[in-house]
């Protein structure tokens, strides 16, 4: 029989027993918006995880060191006397140009005697990249990023803040005075690490006053209470420790970062990373591990929550057995008749599983409909409830395209299941026995 | 008509067909030997349980024998597959039964229509071979009623409308006139005789009602215990008043 026929004949069979097939549907339906939901969940729960993850700048960094740099977070290693590469603007660059990676800075953070209302203040300033605005430490900063990359300007700790005034809000827009160590390359030195220091003051704009320290735990040792533009602090040439030791060096190469940060595009790119720059001589240090524990543990909860919204479909897949079952007795004489008339038991089959594809197909999108509905609502509810909450709003739910093709292939996988024992009892029915029966 | 050797439509050796009940066994047929030529009507006679229907389905190819075999057009129905057996239901034979067997919720239309599904007739085919065969029987205006809302001769009649609609060359008759009053039984049988005289068309018709066997077949075969005692009536000679029209 041609698929055209077969389809034909499998919508009249259902049509005629519209009210059971359409529950049967609808067990279905409910079945896979039980899935869409709990994987949604899921999957939601994920993604906002990896935002939050993401946004607060340590799962998609590595902290590149020098192997032979005494502090830092490879004190496991001892220091390689010679041999070792040292962190230069070269390899700077050679990360730079590594696909997936988004940029490379030098963690630039040095001690300072800081100059508010007429009274010091030891401080450690540090430079911010620009890309750090997206970072989650910046959410509900009083005031705004800095202006430009080199911009006089500075955010402000709030607890540092603090220190400088009670109310920490009446700083922005004052003006504060740093002084700090410039390093000066000397126009004749025998090397190139020949430097001279000289102590520079610059007057900064307090722009912002934020809660949490960007990258905190992550960079360096000492806790910064002071943010500069990144390329303003590297145009500030400050001394940093490395460039005491490039003095003990013979063959120093010049201006050396004590470390490297690099972000790259998503937290999958940092192994790529990582590996290329152990292979370089260099120690790292990311959250990797970290993150993969995030994924397992998701996964575990995908799992779980997929097996738990299945059940609802394994019910309805009985319904279907159940359906078809019943079609089958009531439709004994029928499929004798036909059989009669030719149909072989290859076409009676695949009348059944016709008719269950159908169901499934049609149960699969209702269903991928009814649990998106059932997101949106949830989803709503969610940011009511945050907002309430005076938390920023998130989207708990999310239904990837994925996942609405694999519901609707899964349902209909399990529909043709679920028809497998009656389109082969179908088949398989005597047709002499099957024409007397009343 | 007579049936040569060369000309035989339908020829069944030492066919036996037994069933097993509980502990008893069923001889439903027993050693039958049939020969049927090309074009002749025959009827089978015999009390209810004599096994007729037995060997019709038998030779229908619904059921296959215990012992023996039955050759239709000269295939063996013991050697064919179920797929194959499928296709010479589909082509070789047509059928109808004393309880008519149309699908209830289909319309005449799609009742006749639906063996030509399974022989995957393309469509404009199928709507003009289903014309040509509701008009055949008569019932040409009548292709959207549905089963329910046709006399019992109505539906026999469309029921031989299907049988004929996939161009089989043997008709098989269960009981045709069984649920059907004398005057529609007599319309009945009348219709099958036409349709014996389309070139090659072969009938075996099963039924117990002795007078019209002998006005409308050529030969009589009687069966009793799943056995034929003799050969019953000689052919006889086609009934002049059973002429007619068939459109």
């Amino acid at each position: 029989m041609k698929a055209a026929d077969l389809f034909d004949l499998a919508r009249r069979n259902l049509r005629e027993s519209l009210l059971r097939n359409a529950l049967t549907t609808l067990g279905i339906a409910v079945g896979v918006a039980s899935l869409v939901a709990m994987l949604s969940l899921g999957i939601g729960l994920q993604k906002m995880a990896n935002r939050r993850l993401t946004r607060s700048g340590l799962f998609d960094t590595v902290l590149v060191s020098s192997r032979a740099e005494f502090r830092g977070f490879n004190r496991g290693l001892r220091p390689q006397a010679t041999g070792t590469r040292v962190l230069d603007e070269n390899i700077r660059q050679e990360i730079a140009r590594r696909p997936k990676v988004v940029e490379v800075f030098p963690d630039i953070r040095f001690p300072t005697e800081l100059e508010y209302g007429g009274k010091p203040n030891l401080a450690v300033i540090a430079g911010l990249p620009l890309s750090a605005a997206q970072n989650e430490a910046l959410e509900g900063m009083q005031g705004r990023f800095f202006s430009g990359p080199q911009a006089d300007e500075a955010i402000l700790l709030a607890d540092f803040a603090k220190e400088l005034n009670p109310q920490p809000a009446a700083l922005i827009g004052r003006d504060i005075t740093v002084n700090y160590p410039e390093r000066q390359v000397l126009a004749n030195a025998a090397t190139p690490a020949g430097f001279s220091v000289i102590r520079r003051q610059r007057a900064l704009r307090v722009v912002g006053i934020i809660e949490h320290e960007p990258y905190s735990g992550f960079r360096g040792i000492a806790h910064a209470g002071v943010f500069i533009p990144m390329p303003l602090a590297e145009s500030l040439n400050v001394l940093q420790p490395g460039d005491l030791r490039g003095l003990a060096t013979p063959d120093s190469p010049g201006r050396t970062y004590n470390s490297l940060v690099v972000r790259v595009a998503s937290p999958n790119d940092v192994e790529a990373v990582e590996t290329f720059v152990k292979q370089s001589g260099f120690g790292v240090f990311s959250l990797l591990d970290a993150t993969r524990n995030l994924r397992r543990f998701f996964a575990v909860i995908d799992l779980f929550l997929g097996i738990f919204g299945s059940l609802a479909l394994a019910v309805a897949s009985l319904g279907i057995m159940n359906t078809l079952v019943m079609a089958i007795l009531e439709r004994r004489r029928e499929i004798g008749i036909m059989k009669a008339l030719g149909a072989s038991d290859g076409d009676v089959k695949r009348l059944f599983f016709a008719e269950a594809a159908a169901m499934g197909i049609s149960g699969g999108m209702f269903g991928v409909l009814l649990g998106w509905l059932l997101g949106r609502v949830i989803n709503f509810g969610t940011r009511i409830y945050l907002q309430h909450q005076q938390l920023p709003s998130e989207d708990v739910w999310l239904v990837p395209w994925w996942l609405v093709a694999g519901a609707i292939a899964f349902a209909v996988a399990v529909t043709l299941v679920s028809g497998l024992y009656p389109a082969a009892r179908a088949a398989r029915l005597d047709p002499v026995q099957a024409l007397r029966y009343e | 008509m007579g049936s040569s050797r060369d000309e035989l439509a339908i020829c069944a050796t030492q066919v036996c067909r037994h069933y097993v009940m509980g502990q008893a066994k069923v001889q439903a047929v027993d050693g039958i030997d049939l020969k049927i030529g090309r074009g002749e009507f025959v009827a089978l006679l015999g009390s209810s349980g004599s096994g007729k229907s037995t060997l019709l389905n038998l030779i229908a190819g619904l059921d296959r024998p215990t012992a023996g075999n039955i050759v239709v057009h000269g295939r063996d129905l013991a050697r064919l597959t179920s797929a194959e057996l499928a296709g010479y239901r589909r082509e070789t034979v047509g059928m109808v039964f004393q309880a008519f067997n149309l699908i209830g919720s289909m319309t005449l239309f799609e009742n006749v229509e639906l063996p030509m599904r399974f022989a995957e007739v393309e469509r404009p085919a199928r709507e003009q071979r289903v014309r040509e065969a509701l008009q055949r029987v008569g019932l040409a205006s009548r292709w959207q009623h549905r089963p329910a809302e046709l006399s019992g001769g109505e539906q026999q009649r469309a029921a031989l409308a299907r049988a004929l609609v996939n161009r089989p060359t043997v008709l098989l008759a269960d009981e045709p006139t069984g649920n059907l009053d004398s005057h529609n039984g007599e319309e009945i049988l009348r219709l099958i005789g036409e349709i014996n005289r389309l070139p090659g068309m072969t009938v075996l018709m099963v039924t117990h009602e002795r007078a019209l066997a002998e006005r409308f077949a050529q030969r009589i075969l009687v069966m009793a215990d799943g056995r034929l005692c003799g050969p019953g009536a000689p052919p006889q000679p086609f009934p002049a008043e059973a002429g007619g029209g068939l459109g």
